[in-house]
């Protein structure tokens, strides 16, 4: 668990390093997990050091949006009288996206086996 | 005797020290994960929405400024960046599968990409919006620290843009069941994707909740979307606005 943490650290260091020494446009965190994709997939025994502390980070995902989110309350005044554009573009756009990008996959994905098929969201 | 005065200075030294936010942030969490479970995970409870409407009300009520607040929640803030890092994981578990389908992958990120951006500030200017509004909403598909970046870099308001970017999140993860149901898309594959691009993060948690598998495509498509907004909209956002006429 403490490995685990360790390793997605000295990534995410690695990713704010490059960006930094760069000026990517890209943010560190971002940088780091492509990076530490790349190693886990180069050396696969990896993958079990880094599991148990991702997954335990990953299932608790939601709660870390939380703080951020609640700047609603700041935000709120900065829009002036535009929230029926912003409401209206947030919703157009979120559900054009969604759709554009989930049927230009199924169109162009070969077919499944029906067993790897299932509902949900 | 019970003092009341005390409380008032209790109170005082609570809200001045990050302990209060960050009991506040895991409490209304724990609670809205509740809740959650209650609705049997029904995505209409999405538990980010619900600690959101608790602590916002917790923060008008008791007169505690966003700032105070953050100042014991940024230690959950913080970990947004390892759990970022973190989604490799998932994504290296399916890279065999990946491979076999790189290039309706590579199309299906850029167009939804490109959709995100163009109609975000297309309805936007539509309806009305400053310019300096179109420019804070176009990456709000984008994962918030990229999003904020960008926003900075283009001129708009990198505050609002986080909450935009939240917003987008819930809306997306609670609607893309629905959504996913009448346009007859049944692969996890599809799911996941277009939940990690319209919604980042937040519909990557979503997708999570189902599947390992829509989890790990909602982080492709969460990481590689944040990548593509950043290089994409410097240069296709001025172009749109210059077509809009704005």
């Amino acid at each position: 668990m403490l490995q685990a943490f360790a390793v997605l650290l000295v990534f995410q260091c690695l990713g704010e390093g490059l960006v930094f020494l760069f000026g990517w446009p890209v943010p560190g965190p971002v940088t780091g997990m492509l990076l530490l994709l790349a190693t886990l997939v180069a050396v696969p025994r990896l993958q079990d050091v880094v599991e148990a502390g991702a997954n335990e980070l990953l299932r608790h995902l939601s709660l870390l949006f939380v703080p951020a989110g609640v700047g609603i309350v700041v935000a709120a005044s900065s829009a002036g009288g535009q929230w029926l554009a912003i409401v209206v573009s947030v919703v157009v756009s979120t559900l054009a996206t969604m759709a554009v990008t989930a049927l230009v996959l199924k169109g162009l994905m070969p077919r499944r086996a029906p067993d790897e098929e299932g509902g949900g969201v | 005797m019970f003092n009341f005065s005390e409380i008032g200075h209790f109170w005082v030294y609570l809200s001045a020290s990050p302990l209060l936010g960050l009991t506040l942030t895991l409490c209304a969490y724990v609670f809205a994960q509740a809740v959650f479970a209650r609705c049997g995970y029904s995505p209409l409870a999405n538990p980010v929405a619900i600690s959101v409407a608790i602590i916002s009300l917790v923060l008008v009520a008791s007169g505690m400024s966003y700032q105070r607040y953050f100042a014991g929640a940024q230690f959950v803030h913080f970990l947004l960046g390892p759990a970022t890092v973190a989604l490799a994981l998932p994504l290296a578990r399916q890279v065999p599968r990946l491979r076999r389908s790189l290039l309706p992958l590579a199309c299906a990120l850029v167009c939804g990409s490109v959709t995100a951006i163009v109609s975000a500030v297309g309805v936007a200017v539509l309806l009305g919006a400053s310019p300096e509004l179109a420019r804070t909403i176009a990456p709000k598909s984008a994962t918030s620290p990229i999003a904020m970046a960008v926003a900075e870099h283009l001129g708009g308001i990198p505050a609002l843009t986080a909450v935009l970017v939240i917003c987008t999140g819930i809306f997306g993860a609670i609607t893309g069941r629905f959504l996913m149901n009448v346009l007859r898309i049944e692969s996890h594959a599809a799911r996941g994707l277009a939940l990690g691009v319209a919604a980042h993060g937040i519909g990557t948690a979503r997708a999570f909740q189902v599947s390992p598998e829509m989890g790990a495509y909602a982080g492709l498509g969460m990481g590689l979307n944040g990548v593509l907004t950043a290089l994409l909209a410097p240069w296709l956002v001025p172009l749109l606005m210059v077509w809009l006429g704005k």
